[in-house]
């Protein structure tokens, strides 16, 4: 039986920085969570789960627990990589979370994260996360800064997912960061025989800058990996996101997706799929639209070297269809209220294989946005 | 209820509709033929404000009120609707958000009128992504089943459609119309373009008009129209008009 978890008791976070956590799915109150993590700056507010069999812990706790986590520390994203995982690894106190999903388990409410950046600084984490075999692990991860961060600020995030045989492991984070803060997630997922890895990522905010390219080697046969992505783009914000599938066990496929919106900040909207054996397939998709002036640079690639790999993109960037907004418009819908109906059409993504209360989530802070007037 | 007046239409450079005259009043419902490319769907366009459509000279009267500049969803909001033939389709969103968005919260039961036309299973797909040209009319009626507009105009509804979906689609349209109410009562007008007159069999049709070359030349009985244009083509009916 599993007991309740208990509400986060002192956050010492303003009632508008509360809400900035809101809307990037993080419930102080705990309603639908079934454990928590929440790091302020570098300190670890909470770190708890009640759902059994699964466990989150501080990175610290967790290494003093487990000796055998240390095989895990650096396996998925090299340390060598780039000054981001050099800084990291270099730190003497490194913080983040991990999150162990024993053999068989199983979360139908998420867990959630939430690294908070409120301070003049670099915050930096490592995550490892690990669903055993035949576990079934939902997390969704939220990610803000205080509204106003002085001169601003950076996160260095490097997260490292290990799904064992006939695991999944959903992972969904939004992001609400502000103008004056750099971001630098460094994520790699390795999927073992039949297992799933769904990673979903929204982003409705400014930010000064984000750069990722997160990465599922699916080493196993039968092996399924799913990127979403969907992301605004405001004036001042410099968006360089991708996501990239490695396709080595015998019937393995990953499905990209990206919807991108521009209001005059840039996004570049990177995809790489490689087919490394047969019987694989994959499948890359980004939609971008130009609302206002801006960049959106699509690179799509694709990559395949054996007879037996599937591999296809589609790549569109465009405007509103003054057809679609009149046909909109017929039905007696002003015409700032057909956009925002069509805009949110396009970016709506269902992911097959997420939980409802996630796809609630997501369509949640898209929703947030919409009202806003995107 | 709408009244067109001396109504000329540019596309881009080009006058495609010239002095167009139209009077329909309450309760009534007009047909509208003529050839391919005569100007019938131009002149619905134009009725319900797309901005393609220019209107250099003449006006449109909607209920005593001049809506000759008014934009589409204010011409809607007075209760002008229609049925396209092919309306665009729109990626992401779903047919079911866009029939809460056009109800505007008003008590309606989508689920059920969407049921009554069979299109209960097409709320979570795309706008007329991958429908058949029966399903786009099915979709595009059950969108005026919500907006209730008392001024339907309908471009071709029977195109498409097989014989099945024909007298669904056809009852439908007539109970948009209150072709079930007696004469005396019915306030919902119509204008419909059909170039096969099966819709002919779903609603009082009060009178007909044939249009050519951007013109309406002819008036009459519709169903007297329809006959001659099948027995003769429109070049002769048009040149019997001419004589």
């Amino acid at each position: 039986m599993s007991r309740m978890p208990s509400p986060v008791k002192n956050p010492e976070l303003s009632r508008a920085d509360q809400d900035r956590l809101a809307q990037v799915g993080i419930d102080l109150a705990m309603k639908n969570r079934c454990g928590s993590y929440l790091q302020m700056n570098q300190d670890v507010v909470q770190a708890e789960c009640s759902e059994q069999g699964i466990e989150v812990l501080s990175f610290t706790k967790a290494m003093e627990k487990y000796d055998g986590l240390r095989e895990y520390l650096w396996k998925a994203v090299s340390p060598e990589k780039d000054e981001i995982t050099r800084y990291v690894a270099a730190q003497k106190d490194p913080q983040g979370y991990v999150i162990i999903a024993q053999k068989g388990s199983n979360n139908i409410f998420p867990i959630q994260t939430c690294l908070y950046l409120g301070r003049e600084q670099i915050q930096h984490v490592h995550n490892i996360i690990i669903a055993e075999e035949g576990a079934e692990l939902h997390i969704i991860s939220g990610c803000a800064s205080g509204a106003h961060v002085g001169k601003g600020g950076a996160h260095y995030g490097i997260s490292e997912f290990f799904v064992k045989k006939d695991a999944k492991i959903s992972f969904t984070m939004i992001h609400n960061w502000s103008e004056n803060i750099e971001v630098y997630p460094r994520s790699a997922s390795i999927v073992e025989d039949n297992g799933v890895f769904l990673s979903n990522y929204v982003c409705m905010q400014p930010v000064k800058k984000i750069q990722m390219y997160p990465t599922a080697t699916l080493k196993g046969v039968n092996t399924v990996a799913r990127f979403s992505s969907v992301v605004i783009s405001t004036p001042g914000s410099y968006m360089d996101i991708g996501s990239r599938a490695i396709l080595e066990g015998k019937g393995a496929s990953a499905e990209l997706i990206t919807r991108a919106i521009t209001k005059g900040g840039t996004i570049i909207s990177r995809g790489h799929i490689n087919g490394k054996t047969a019987g694989t397939r994959g499948h890359l998709e980004c939609k971008g639209l130009i609302l206002n002036d801006g960049i959106i640079y699509a690179i799509p690639e694709i990559e395949g070297s054996v007879v037996g790999t599937e591999l296809s993109h589609e790549a569109a960037v465009g405007k509103l269809a003054k057809d679609e907004i009149e046909y909109l418009m017929s039905r007696g819908l002003d015409e700032d209220e057909a956009t925002a109906t069509i805009i949110r059409g396009f970016l709506d993504v269902k992911i097959a294989g997420l939980p409802e209360a996630l796809q609630k989530q997501i369509d949640a802070s898209i929703d947030e946005a919409e009202k806003a007037g995107f | 209820m709408l009244h067109i007046e001396d109504l000329h239409v540019k596309v881009g450079d080009k006058e495609v509709l010239h002095d167009i005259n139209l009077h329909i009043e309450e309760g009534e419902t007009h047909v509208l033929l003529g050839p391919n490319g005569s100007g019938k769907t131009t002149l619905l366009m134009t009725i319900m404000g797309f901005t393609s459509y220019s209107i250099t000279d003449g006006k449109i009267i909607f209920r005593g009120e001049d809506v000759t500049t008014l934009k589409s969803h204010e011409r809607a909001q007075r209760g002008i609707g229609m049925l396209f033939q092919r309306p665009p389709t729109i990626s992401g969103l779903k047919l079911g958000k866009m029939l809460t968005a056009i109800s505007r919260n008003k008590d309606k039961d989508i689920s059920e009128l969407a049921k009554s036309v069979h299109m209960d299973k097409f709320l979570e797909r795309d706008i007329n992504k991958g429908f058949s040209g029966g399903e786009i009319k099915r979709s595009e009626v059950l969108q005026l089943m919500i907006q209730n507009p008392d001024f339907v105009m309908l471009d071709e509804p029977e195109s498409g459609v097989d014989l099945e979906n024909i007298s669904l689609i056809g009852n439908a349209i007539g109970s948009l119309l209150e072709k079930e109410k007696h004469l005396i009562n019915r306030k919902k007008s119509g204008l419909v373009i059909t170039h096969t007159g099966f819709i002919l069999d779903y609603i009082d049709a009060d009178k007909g008009h044939v249009m050519c070359d951007g013109e309406i030349k002819c008036h009459g009985n519709p169903r007297e129209i329809l006959k001659e244009i099948k027995q003769r083509g429109y070049k002769e009916c048009l040149e019997c008009r001419h004589q």
